[in-house]
């Protein structure tokens, strides 16, 4: 009786083991994987909440208690022209250290010479009803009474702000005109293409902080310490398209 | 005799735990036919579709039980039921402001729920852009429930009547956020007012007094520009002339777009049901329906700014304004008003 039992199960098993070995070869897979990560700094310093303090281009010195922000709608650009999209959100936040990094599976093997992406939430997104996920409210970054997403949340203290305690808050949003936030990304890559081969690939992205109090518009904490509704927030939406940039790439098949 | 006694209690209280766990559940009548959606004869295409919110009767009956039930408020003592009364349309009759936890009171006066689905912004200042998200400014306003949404979550999944109601609609146990929105739509979204005798009338299945007939030629002369038939709403935000109220200081749309015209505009209100949602206009700061045509016959009232659809109206004689509050008096629905599908699933009348 035992013995008939053991049969049984090491048949099973390998009914279950068979197909693996024998179908895998055939299906060739010709998708890989895109690891991306952030790199949060000020200028050439690491970001480090809370603790450290840094410089405006004013001289004037701040600390950053809090920082996040959407991306989505991400979009390689293929030197063989069979492009990859994805329409899905990531909320990124120093806060989180696995927030910083993003997987993008099922990328068509080939070779990529640019990435774009918009830093925001499409303005559909803002309009069709609950969401869950990165897009859930309950990640605090949602205006329920103006209903829309933040898309960027920039906290911290100035010795020069004049907002009780020298804090700074800085929450950007909106996706109607006249004041549209949602800011599109691409950078280059034609210099160090990402080259999808059945493997994983990473980008290395740095996201530099300081550019969003720095150009076109210099942000004086003293004057401007609160953008919290539509009022300003093009200002700081012009300065953080300009805060990412490419830092590595590196293909695993090399 | 002691010990009879005893026995007679015991006896008693036995035949109430049976009677009311056995009484029916008001619930269970609800089939699908009840739950079903068909656009009424005449009205336009709505604004909020189920498409991305399928409707089930398990929905339904769940976001029917998150209306009534206490279980949103900071202190489980008030429910969106509590400012939102079926018989009055949904709104708070004789409430001049909306009453929240507490005892507090807010700023504008209780809108009626009906007919959401045609609406393409929520609140008097149309600040909310789709029906599922609305429910969170209730919930998270700390003078209406002061709660969050973080914190109804984990009492709903401590709760073992809503973990086997998320999975009796969902198929498995997770509850968040965002089907606990979409429940509260189905059953919001289903309030659908359009048994009014005007309907009728419309329909050729009732007829209308002389004064009623009045009354609804002078309001498609007078009022229709803006509380267009068949919603009696145009959706949209406007200056109806009344002065500033200085304690409440409420700049309306204007706080929403930042627009400096839009100040002091209101989403135009549905007049559906209008007889019962006193009180009036925004702050609730007219009694009866007398009184807001008394408002808008005389144009000295009116503060500047007023939109200009509001010289169309004019001078209004007593019998002119009788018979159109006669004709506003058809839009009463009362099947909508006691339909059971959307009555309080907590009440017990024993």
């Amino acid at each position: 009786m035992k013995k008939t039992h053991n049969i049984f199960v090491f048949c099973t098993i390998l009914l279950l083991i068979i197909p693996q070995f024998s179908f895998t070869p055939i299906v060739k897979s010709v998708k890989g994987q895109l690891q991306i990560n952030f790199k949060h700094v000020v200028e050439n310093e690491l970001l480090k909440l809370d603790s450290a303090y840094y410089k405006n281009e004013l001289g004037q010195s701040f600390k950053i208690s809090k920082f996040k922000y959407y991306l989505g709608e991400i979009h390689l650009k293929s030197v063989q022209g069979k492009d990859y999209y994805s329409k899905s959100y990531f909320l990124v936040n120093e806060d989180e250290e696995s927030s910083k990094q993003i997987t993008l599976n099922q990328i068509p093997n080939g070779n990529y010479i640019s990435i774009s992406f918009i830093l925001g939430v499409d303005s559909i997104d803002n309009c069709s009803g609950a969401k869950s996920g990165a897009l859930d409210p309950l990640n605090a970054m949602f205006w329920a009474w103006n209903t829309g997403y933040i898309f960027l949340k920039l906290e911290g203290n100035s010795p020069v702000s004049k907002s009780p305690g020298g804090m700074f808050e800085y929450h950007i949003g909106g996706y109607k005109q006249p004041s549209n936030c949602i800011r599109k990304i691409e950078l280059d890559l034609t210099k160090n293409p990402i080259i999808i081969n059945n493997k994983v690939s990473f980008l290395e992205l740095k996201t530099n902080l300081s550019e969003i109090l720095k150009s076109p518009n210099t942000i004086d904490f003293s004057i401007l310490s609160s953008v919290t509704d539509s009022k300003n927030a093009d200002l700081i939406a012009n300065n953080y398209k300009d805060m990412f940039s490419v830092l590595s790439v590196k293909n695993e098949n090399q | 005799m002691k010990i009879n006694k005893l026995y007679i209690s015991l006896t008693l209280i036995g035949i109430n735990i049976t009677f009311l766990s056995f009484k029916e559940d008001p619930n269970k009548k609800i089939t699908l036919k009840d739950i079903t959606f068909t656009n009424p004869k005449g009205f336009p295409k709505p604004n909020y579709n189920f498409d991305n919110n399928k409707l089930s009767v398990e929905k339904f009956i769940l976001g029917k039980t998150l209306f009534y039930d206490n279980i949103l408020s900071k202190d489980n003592s008030v429910n969106c039921g509590t400012c939102h009364q079926q018989f009055a349309a949904f709104a708070h009759i004789d409430h001049k402001l909306s009453h929240g936890i507490y005892a507090k009171i807010g700023t504008r006066n209780v809108p009626a729920l009906q007919n959401l689905i045609w609406k393409d912004s929520y609140m008097w200042d149309g600040g909310v852009n789709n029906l599922e998200v609305q429910p969170i400014n209730p919930i998270i306003n700390p003078i209406e429930m002061d709660e969050t949404i973080e914190n109804v979550l984990i009492k709903l999944k401590k709760d073992s009547t809503y973990v086997s109601l998320f999975k009796k609609a969902y198929k498995d146990t997770i509850i968040n956020s965002q089907r606990l929105l979409k429940s509260l739509a189905q059953f919001t979204g289903l309030l659908i007012s359009v048994n009014s005798r005007y309907d009728k009338y419309m329909n050729k299945k009732d007829t209308f007094s002389i004064s009623e007939k009045n009354g609804l030629k002078l309001f498609k002369t007078k009022c229709a520009n803006c509380h267009t038939e068949p919603l009696f709403t145009d959706n949209s935000y406007r200056n109806n002339g009344i002065k500033i109220d200085t304690l409440l200081n409420d700049s309306g749309r204007g706080k929403i777009t930042g627009i400096e015209k839009d100040n002091q505009t209101f989403k135009v209100p549905s007049l559906r049901n209008i007889e019962i949602t006193y009180p009036y206009m925004h702050d609730g700061r007219y009694k009866t329906l007398l009184q807001v045509l008394n408002h808008y016959s005389d144009t000295t009232n009116f503060e500047k700014n007023e939109d200009t659809s509001l010289h169309k109206i004019g001078h209004l004689t007593l019998v002119e304004k009788t018979d159109i509050i006669a004709f506003l008096k058809t839009l009463t629905d009362r099947a909508f008003l006691y339909d059971k599908r959307f009555s309080d699933p907590f009440v017990r009348y024993n």
